[in-house]
């Protein structure tokens, strides 16, 4: 048989970590953000627990601002495989009125990262998957791949278990819980390329399209409903584009591209000179504050 | 191959093509803290074209801000990541990086040059297949280098690349270079290193990373990158014996009942012939699943599902292997042992010990030996502090499917986990079975226990007395003996000061003194039990973790936890032996209240608090609560005990 390939072995990898935690813990939940990571992970799911379906739901945090394409693609995904879909909202957050363009950080904090911790109190979920990779920011090198919340969902950087070989300890205090992140080891060319080979279904927006767009502070906005207000300069204009990372529209950058091919999208990758996260509006906010989102129980 | 931003759309394709299949390589940098470390892993990114446009102009804003390169680009910013280290300017733990070239993919575990050097180093050699050491050109070999050797040796990493740092500031002088390449040899050779590639390098300047340098035209080897994308990459253990340690059972139906795992070794195909350890039951593979797809064979390093043919007894933590090279089945080991954690490992406290899929309790029995890892010395050791290394003997409570660390990394590594915090405390590698394991069986004798508590119309048991000093355990333990003697029940009566006078008198009270003091008391009761009698032990025993091994000896409904809860206070002002004065004027050290903890039962079966009972009604609770429980029973005793007092 030949040597296994570095995509085998990363798939190997995340199987194992996917099943490590379905056996060794008693609530576990996979956070679907419904990005390419979160395909590729739900693809190695489907993958692990086959014939079985995967023994745990999927959740995906709403905040009343995702792209329409991608609200459609999550149902159709989670009827395809017939798995249950929770979706969670801040509904606190949503009847304050909390805003994606004038709340600036609390924004995120408060329809992501409350709306998160709100839903994992709620159906007491003691294990949730993230699709996070090592390489896309620096304080996340470090981080375990099984990564422990206190009570309070805390991240406690300075109080890391080891993780050595393949041997996870999942044992946890009553109310503590585990962030896991099964796709640690996977850059973003692996992902492409795990995509690519195994034709893994992922959100139309990653391929380019003529979309109307605005110019806001040098980056380019989706109009994806009537609700994103438009200033008095500007203008929608209809641009082929795609987007490199989704998120809430009115925060997510898209790039002029005519890749309207995988083979293309990844052909641009290649070639391109800034990370992934540029077009993310939300990790702009000072050099820590990736870090700082963590600790907070940000994903 | 390269892609260029003018190259046509279907060289994509090809691109994909050739890129889908690559090695990849694990491996881990280790040097001292002023070695270019970062800066030698920061220059590969950047070689490698992994560092984004944005990514380089933070670097570029760092470098001016906390830069050590006098506003050059300081590579070794693009690694530290975490913003307490940042401050610090140290990098306090494993990072993972990541690049590729058109051969391979390679990740990188980077580990921190300072005192929590071992543990963060062990942890990032445990995944890796080779290991890059550096050493700076201007210091040669140093005790730092010697360590990080022997670690990687230990780890079981057989590759090595030395890599000889600022060789730009010694004037790339090849003796300079030949005198560390032969210095470092003679020194690997007795750590049993022999695959030893020697680089002259200059992280910052950038020779012979990429590219040979013309600057050492008289280094005939390959540039560091080239040697990294050439160096065979061992398939581990492709072909060894079958192993898969069983992680999962998938039961979706009544029809369908599969084995999933990670492949440890080896290879299997439908119809292999397979036996279950530890049970030893055989069958055959029926079915192989590599994730959804249904597959003739698997190999090492897949994650498959396996079916088997008729019903058979399989669970989470057995292991499958070839029926025909089965690996040894044993409950007792020498291991060495690297310890992680501020508290230290105790010799006789019990822990939980996870080894591929299977998790059982280990007790630590005894410490052989600590190692110096810088002079490789043999220390004598009672305990291991954190980032000591130790070989000790391994008393596990039931027996498991292992493989020597050196041929199985799988079969043979293990994480320690405290029972009480949940840390992963230590990590571990199995070296052989004791003889004694496989040679001693327990004799089974005809007169047992029930035999023996038969005659004296008893159940046997514990009664586990705990407290402070000064409580007032001896005063009931010995009224609640007489007693029971007056009944014509068969007692005795362990008191710790009397067991320290003979079998104990070589303990100290130190924390790993007092684990072995309650490990051999247990142990003691425990043969009393087994010779029918009622045991009472009298001893301050501060650990929880103690006090639930010596509960873990006997079976069900055997071990009665006494409290005698006393406050501080009221034993400090009783004070029969003058013992807390002694301890408060600092005569008498790790005295338990004072300076060494007392943890109190959180579920003892008996409470007695000697606020509301003096001793005499304490002991008649005691006495009720065994009657309650059946061990004496009133109609059977010759005495005429009111059990009501």
């Amino acid at each position: 048989m030949p040597p296994l390939d570095h995509l085998q072995r990363l798939e190997a990898e995340s199987i194992h970590i996917l099943r490590e935690v379905v056996a060794e813990c008693d609530k576990p939940v996979m956070l679907y953000s419904i990005g390419k990571d979160s395909s590729v992970m739900l693809h190695l799911a489907l993958k692990a627990f086959a014939p079985a379906k995967p023994p745990f739901p999927l959740l995906q945090i709403a905040t009343g601002w995702d792209f329409r394409e991608m609200l459609e693609f999550r149902d159709a995904t989670a009827s395809r495989h017939g798995l249950e879909l929770l979706v969670h909202t801040n509904v606190e957050g949503q009847r304050a009125g909390i805003k994606p363009w004038s709340h600036g950080a609390a924004y995120s904090d408060i329809m992501l990262t409350q709306a998160l911790r709100q839903a994992l109190d709620q159906y007491g979920f003691d294990a949730a998957f993230g699709g996070g990779r090592r390489d896309e920011e620096k304080s996340r090198a470090k981080e375990r791949v099984f990564s422990f919340r206190s009570a309070q969902h805390r991240w406690d950087p300075k109080n890391q278990r080891p993780e050595l070989w393949q041997l996870y300890n999942t044992r946890k205090h009553k109310g503590e819980s585990i962030r896991v992140f099964p796709l640690s080891n996977w850059t973003e060319l692996d992902v492409w390329q795990y995509i690519h080979v195994n034709a893994v279904p992922i959100v139309p927006l990653y391929l380019a399209k003529v979309r109307p767009m605005v110019r806001r502070d040098g980056r380019l906005l989706m109009v994806d409903d009537d609700r994103l207000p438009l200033g008095d300069e500007e203008r929608v204009e209809h641009l082929s584009v795609r987007f490199r990372t989704l998120g809430c529209y009115p925060l997510t950058g898209a790039d002029e591209s005519t890749a309207n091919t995988l083979p293309l999208v990844i052909r641009e990758m290649l070639l391109a000179r800034s990370s992934e996260r540029q077009g993310r509006l939300v990790d702009q906010d000072g050099a820590a504050s990736m870090e700082r989102k963590k600790r907070e129980g940000y994903f | 191959m390269d892609l260029h931003a003018d190259s046509a759309a279907g060289d994509i394709e090809a691109y994909l093509a050739a890129h889908a299949h690559k090695g990849l390589l694990r491996f881990i940098t280790c040097g001292s803290v002023d070695d270019g470390k970062s800066s030698l892993i920061g220059r590969l990114l950047h070689e490698t074209k992994t560092i984004f446009e944005d990514q380089l102009a933070a670097l570029a804003e760092d470098s001016r801000k906390m830069g050590t390169r006098g506003g050059d680009l300081d590579f070794a910013l693009l690694v530290d990541g975490l913003a307490a280290e940042r401050e610090q300017g140290i990098t306090i733990d494993v990072a993972y990086r990541f690049f590729s070239t058109d051969k391979r993919k390679f990740i990188v575990a980077d580990t921190p040059g300072h005192e929590q050097y071992t543990r963060n180093m062990v942890t990032g050699a445990s995944t890796a297949d080779l290991a890059v050491i550096l050493v700076d050109a201007r210091k040669g070999v140093l005790t730092q280098t010697r360590r990080h050797s022997y670690l990687t040796s230990l780890l079981g990493i057989r590759r090595i690349v030395l890599a000889v740092n600022k060789m730009d500031l010694v004037g790339y002088a090849e003796e300079t270079f030949a005198d560390i390449e032969r210095e470092y040899r003679d020194f690997a050779l007795r750590i049993g290193l022999t695959d030893i590639v020697c680089i002259p390098v200059s992280a910052v300047a950038g020779d012979n990373i990429t590219a040979q340098s013309g600057r050492t035209a008289w280094y005939r080897g390959p540039a560091l990158l080239t040697h990294l994308e050439t160096v065979p990459v061992g398939d581990a253990g492709a072909d060894a014996p079958f192993r898969l340690p069983v992680q999962w059972v998938n039961r979706p139906s009544a029809e369908f009942r599969g084995f999933a795992g990670l492949i440890a070794a080896g290879r299997v195909r439908r119809g292999d012939a397979v036996r279950v350890l530890p049970s030893g039951r055989t069958s055959r593979v029926a079915r192989i699943f590599v994730g959804d797809v249904e597959s003739e064979a698997a190999q090492a390093g897949q994650s498959v599902t396996l079916t088997l043919d008729g019903e058979i007894d399989v669970s989470r933590g057995d292991v499958l292997c070839a029926a025909e090279a089965p690996p040894a089945v044993a409950n007792q080991f020498e291991a060495t042992i690297v310890w992680m954690h501020d508290e230290p490992l105790l010799q006789g406290r019990a822990y939980l010990m996870k080894i591929g899929t299977r998790t059982v309790t280990a007790t630590v029995a005894p410490i052989k030996y600590r190692v110096n890892v810088n002079t490789l010395e043999h220390l004598a050791a009672r305990k291991l502090d954190l980032n000591d290394i130790g070989v000790c003997g391994l008393e596990l409570d039931s027996a498991i499917a292992f493989e020597p660390y050196k041929d199985s990394r799988v079969l043979g590594g293990f994480i320690l986990i405290d029972r009480m915090t949940n840390n992963t405390v230590g990590a571990g590698l199995l070296h052989f079975a004791l003889r004694r394991s496989q040679n001693v069986h327990w004799q089974a004798l005809d007169v047992n226990k029930a035999a023996r508590a038969e005659l004296g119309h008893q159940k046997p048991c514990i009664l586990w007395f705990t407290g402070l000093s000064g409580a007032g355990k001896s005063t009931i333990a010995n009224l609640v003996e007489k007693r029971l003697h007056a009944d014509g029940r068969r007692t005795y009566l362990l008191d710790g000061d009397n067991v320290r006078h003979g079998l104990n008198k070589d303990l100290g009270f130190t924390d790993q003194d007092r684990v072995e003091n309650i490990r051999r008391v247990a142990e003691v009761a425990r043969l009393m039990v087994d010779a029918g009698l009622i045991v009472l032990v009298s001893f301050i025993s501060p650990f929880r973790s103690e006090r639930r091994m010596a509960r873990a000896l006997v079976d069900t409904g055997e071990f009665f936890e006494v409290f005698v809860d006393t406050s501080l206070a009221a034993a400090e002002a009783r004070d029969v032996k003058g013992l807390y004065k002694k301890a408060r004027r600092g005569e008498l050290k790790n005295f338990t209240g004072i300076d060494s903890p007392y943890e109190a039962p959180e579920s003892a079966e008996i409470h007695l608090d000697t606020a509301v009972l003096d001793p005499e009604a304490a002991a008649a609770r005691v006495i009720a609560h065994l009657a309650g429980a059946g061990i004496i029973h009133a109609s059977a005793g010759r005495g005429d005990l009111n059990w009501d007092i």
